[in-house]
């Protein structure tokens, strides 16, 4: 997709005013996944030590990706499988494309996979004429309403139910146009009807992978709905779309991390199909796939390695961290204009399409901190934003008014002795505009304060004058 | 408790200078009464912390630089406010990692530096808070305050003790008031549903009086209950804590 | 080797600096030792009864239905019934699995079997479980010549027959037994493991949860508590 990060400001700008985004964001904030995720932590005392566990392993895996890369191509093989190696998404998206016109695909299913939405597969497989199947329910609903995924669990949170009712009768033309769909249960029904036939139908199944298991060459995907595996089963090839960070050294690395991961997402014990697939269908098996392939993408995450960015790598793509977000809560995950929001998003979007393109989402925080308190992977989110903030500053990014503001506040800082009178003077006009009601309406030049907010008024002295009049009297 | 009093350098910020200077003598005759001396060095304007979170280090670096010369001497440096009180602390060191010769200056710093209300329970053990004020008061937690150093449980132990004050929780004080700095002016309507949805909260608590540890934060949420017209009155946690709750409360003129 | 892999792999060296043979010895070993990390105490220590116990109770908090039958004898009433009090046909495809082939299937004559690869119109399926893990509450299900995955995925409603010594305490101790059945002789293992946590589910419409997204909409399990299940432990 083409990225609209640039326009965030206007984005949330128009999101705040979406009445319908709203009720959607609102009740996801106050009673959905965050609310979920504390009654689970609350279950599991073990939950912090798990953190910091996690932390270490995905540091120790990062030291020696190269390592438990091979490891992990070397026993694709073995299991009759194949790894495709690409550094970029155009790279990707041909491997993928040859897999599926070898194999004479004209559908393919897919799970869900923000991998694949980074490097835009969706549109390269229609392109060449085969038809892209979404088959989680989020992701099918966004497929056929031609919108981007605003969250990276549950794609199509920011919808209310009228809306999906909508699509699908736009969709679903050979139903009867009289059909009651006023229930999710109803919607459901619909889809499970229609997506079963693609199921069926498929010729490929392209999956994502939470994790890669280098000891035995797997892929692990975790889904609530079972789609990922229908996806992965019934038709003759299975691709895995995986980044080059997911790779974990063993079962047990993986079974720490899927302890955390349902548990931070949506605050189940456990995802209801968390599914290990490894190779082809051996020999004497009834179904699976004849062929197996991983395509494996950098599409720079290489380059965050050895960089103070290399923290970034640790996700595990559990939206914990958007779930707590005050600023995802007002604005939900289109504002940030890509595949990544929320405070992940904004660390990560700038490392994927650059800082130019997207400085306005690590800028578009209080740093109140709570999503690097939810991380199960201790990410230091808004330290990692704050160093998206240096590259821009560094690169002259911020508009000129802002550069300027801040360079005569650090000016007049460093210089306590010229600082201290002009303080104490702007204390005294201040507070004695103000004097009358204590608080502004309105004042000039700080319009993006006094617009939505009443400005106290300072008081009318500066402390330090107070203090220095203090002293001089008990001198 | 030391034998000699404990010297205390107080770093007011740059908000409790220019807006409310009350706060500062308020934290003086706190720590006073815990049996500190008090000293305000003059040679303190900002912690660095609007330079550090734009991106611009250097500028950081120049005004850690100067708080450090400027407060190093002291037993202890406190501060009325969890986010400048974090910057010295959680921040100087990792700003400061890469200087040899400022890194373990900053640590040693860092080391002694308490926000003001962690300092008084923590540090100071107060047990006794001597103090009174009718009303009903909701309290605030401030994000660098409770993330950073830990600050939650220390305001409500000695709010407690304030003779005539019950104390009510709104349904989520660890939620951000949406200052966050520069925040507020940079992107003012996220910043104004956040403080909408904060003042809707504090509202639902029926507490007639606001209290939090820090002024950003303070004058961001008086600012919307006035411009919402209510009439909560809004001050610093340590105004009501050393009982000086005489002048008028943020955004209220004298006289009213 | 392509040139791709070559510069991804360069990348990555440069960026962390030099390893060493030391190093990949010791990370080789590591791979092969699989050490545990912190485990959950609930799942542990645990007796027989314990795990069951814990086994059932979270099976039944993810939404399944759990039914304890005495021995593989009861199993097949205990299926009939099942079906009869839901008011669902009784006919089923069920997997050519060496523990069903143990329960007397001509004691319920009602329930008609096809044993296969369920197809799309088979709105019940019978299966076996490689194992249990009771700190979560999920079954194990591995593919193999009698256990296709497909079954565990088109059905409406999915039964599952477990005996009850197959029911460990946490994940760890489900791979030791699997590696054990399966990685002998650095054989790779089976195709797919499916770990099956309760029906299936979505909330994506309107953050409303709903049972039977796409996969089966029922899951109930039978636990068998007789010995006669201890050679499919091995299994």
């Amino acid at each position: 997709m083409q990225p609209s990060s640039r326009d965030f400001k206007a984005n949330a700008h128009r999101a705040l005013g979406d009445a319908t985004l709203q009720g959607a964001l609102g009740f996801m904030m106050r009673e959905g996944f965050a609310v979920r995720r504390a009654e689970a932590v609350a279950r599991l005392p073990e939950f912090e030590a798990l953190r910091e566990a996690a932390k270490r392993l995905k540091d120790e895996v990062l030291q020696h990706l190269d390592f438990y890369l091979e490891t992990f191509e070397r026993n694709v093989e073995r299991a009759g499988g194949a790894v495709h190696w690409c550094r970029t998404a155009a790279e990707a998206r041909e491997a993928v494309l040859t897999i599926c016109r070898d194999a004479g695909a004209r559908i393919v299913t897919k799970g869900k996979s923000m991998v694949g939405e980074e490097i835009a597969i969706n549109e390269a497989l229609e392109a060449n004429g085969i038809a892209p199947v979404e088959t989680d329910l989020g992701e099918y609903i966004i497929q056929i309403r031609h919108e981007p995924p605003s969250h990276i669990v549950a794609p199509a949170v920011h919808l209310a139910k009228e809306q999906v009712a909508e699509s699908f009768r736009a969709t679903h033309r050979a139903l009867d146009p009289a059909r009651p769909l006023d229930q999710p249960r109803q919607m459901l029904d619909e889809a499970r009807a229609i997506l079963r036939e693609k199921f069926l139908d498929a010729d490929v199944g392209i999956t994502g992978a939470n994790f890669l298991v280098a000891e035995t060459g797997s892929s692990i995907i975790v889904t609530n709905e079972g789609n990922g595996d229908l996806t992965q089963t019934l038709p003759k090839v299975h691709i895995v779309l995986a980044s080059i960070e997911k790779v974990v050294p063993t079962l047990e690395d993986a079974t720490l991390l899927l302890r955390l991961l349902a548990r931070s997402a949506t605050g189940q014990e456990f995802s209801t199909y968390t599914t290990i697939s490894t190779g082809t269908r051996r020999d004497g098996d009834p179904d699976g796939p004849a062929a197996y392939h991983v395509v494996l993408v950098d599409n720079g995450r290489s380059a965050l390695l050895g960089s103070v960015f290399q923290d970034m790598l640790r996700c595990i793509r559990c939206a914990a961290c958007l779930n707590h977000c005050p600023v995802y809560g007002a604005v939900g995950g289109h504002a940030y204009g890509w595949v990544y929001p929320g405070p992940m998003g904004a660390v990560l979007t700038p490392a994927l399409i650059g800082v130019g393109e997207a400085a306005s989402l690590p800028e578009a925080s209080t740093f109140c901190g709570r999503c690097e308190s939810v991380c199960p992977v201790k990410i230091p989110l808004p330290r990692l934003m704050r160093h998206w903030r240096e590259r821009a500053f560094a690169a002259r990014l911020p508009p000129a008014t802002q550069r300027w503001g801040l360079g005569a506040w650090v000016f007049l800082a460093r210089r306590p002795a010229l600082y201290r009178p002009l303080a104490a003077a702007a204390a005294r006009l201040l507070g004695a505009c103000g004097r009358g009601r204590g608080r502004f309406r309105a004042l000039p030049l700080a319009g993006g304060w006094t617009d939505k907010r009443d400005l106290p008024a300072p008081a009318g002295r500066s402390f330090m004058s107070l203090w220095a009049e203090r002293q001089k009297r008990r001198a | 408790m030391p034998d000699r009093p404990v010297r205390v350098g107080l770093l007011v910020t740059c908000l409790v200078d220019l807006f409310r200077p009350a706060v500062g003598f308020a934290a003086v005759r706190l720590l006073e009464q815990a049996g500190c001396t008090v000293e305000v060095p003059a040679a303190q304007t900002c912690c660095g912390q609007p330079a550090y979170n734009s991106g611009d280090r250097a500028s950081a670096v120049a005004i850690a630089r100067q708080v450090i010369d400027a407060f190093e001497p002291y037993d202890y440096v406190v501060v009325p406010s969890g986010s400048c009180g974090g910057m010295l602390k959680e921040h100087y060191p990792l700003l400061l990692a890469a200087d040899p010769a400022l890194a373990p200056r900053a640590r040693a710093l860092a080391a002694k530096t308490f926000e003001l209300i962690a300092f008084l329970a923590d540090v100071m053990k107060l047990e006794r808070i001597a103090a009174r004020y009718d009303g009903v008061a909701t309290y605030h937690d401030a994000c660098s305050g409770l993330r950073e150093l830990g600050i939650k449980a220390q305001p409500r132990r000695l709010l407690a003790q304030v003779a005539g004050l019950t104390l009510t929780e709104m349904a989520t004080p660890e939620t951000c008031c949406g200052f966050g700095g520069t925040f507020c002016v940079k992107y003012p309507d996220i910043s104004d549903r956040m403080v909408s949805d904060k003042v809707a909260d504090i509202a639902a608590t029926g507490a007639d009086t606001l209290l939090a540890g820090d002024l950003g934060c303070l004058l961001n949420m008086a600012g919307k209950l006035s411009r919402r017209g209510l009439a909560t009155r809004v001050r610093h946690v340590a105004e009501v804590l050393a009982g000086m709750t005489d002048a008028p409360p943020i955004g209220v003129a004298e006289g009213r | 080797m392509s040139a791709a892999r070559d510069e991804i792999l360069g990348r990555i060296r440069t960026a962390l600096g030099p390893g060493s043979d030391a190093a990949a010895d010791a990370l080789a070993a590591r791979l092969a030792a699989h050490p545990r990390h912190l485990v959950p105490a609930r799942a542990q220590g645990l007796d027989r009864a314990q795990r069951v116990a814990l086994f059932a109770a979270l099976a039944v908090a993810a939404d399944a239905t759990v039914a304890r039958v005495a021995q593989a004898a009861d199993v097949p009433a205990a299926v009939a019934q099942y079906l009869a009090a839901r008011n669902l046909a009784a006919r089923v495809v069920m997997t050519p699995d060496p523990l069903l082939d143990q329960c007397p299937w001509p004691s319920a004559p009602m329930l008609a079997i096809r044993r296969g690869v369920a197809a799309a119109d088979d709105a019940v399926g019978v299966s076996a479980a490689f194992a249990g893990i009771a700190e979560t509450g999920t079954l194990m299900l591995i593919s193999g010549p009698d256990s296709p995955t497909t079954n565990n995925f088109l059905p409406e409603t999915h039964i599952v027959v477990l005996n009850e010594a197959q029911i460990v305490g946490i994940y760890e101790d489900a791979w030791d037994r699997l590696r054990a059945a399966r990685m002998a002789g650095g054989v790779a293992l089976p195709r797919t493991i499916n770990l099956v946590t309760g029906p299936s589910r979505t909330g994506d419409i309107a953050q409303r949860l709903e049972l039977g997204a796409h996969g089966p909409r029922r899951l109930h399990i039978v636990l068998v508590e007789g010995d006669d299940g201890g050679a499919a432990a091995e299994r």
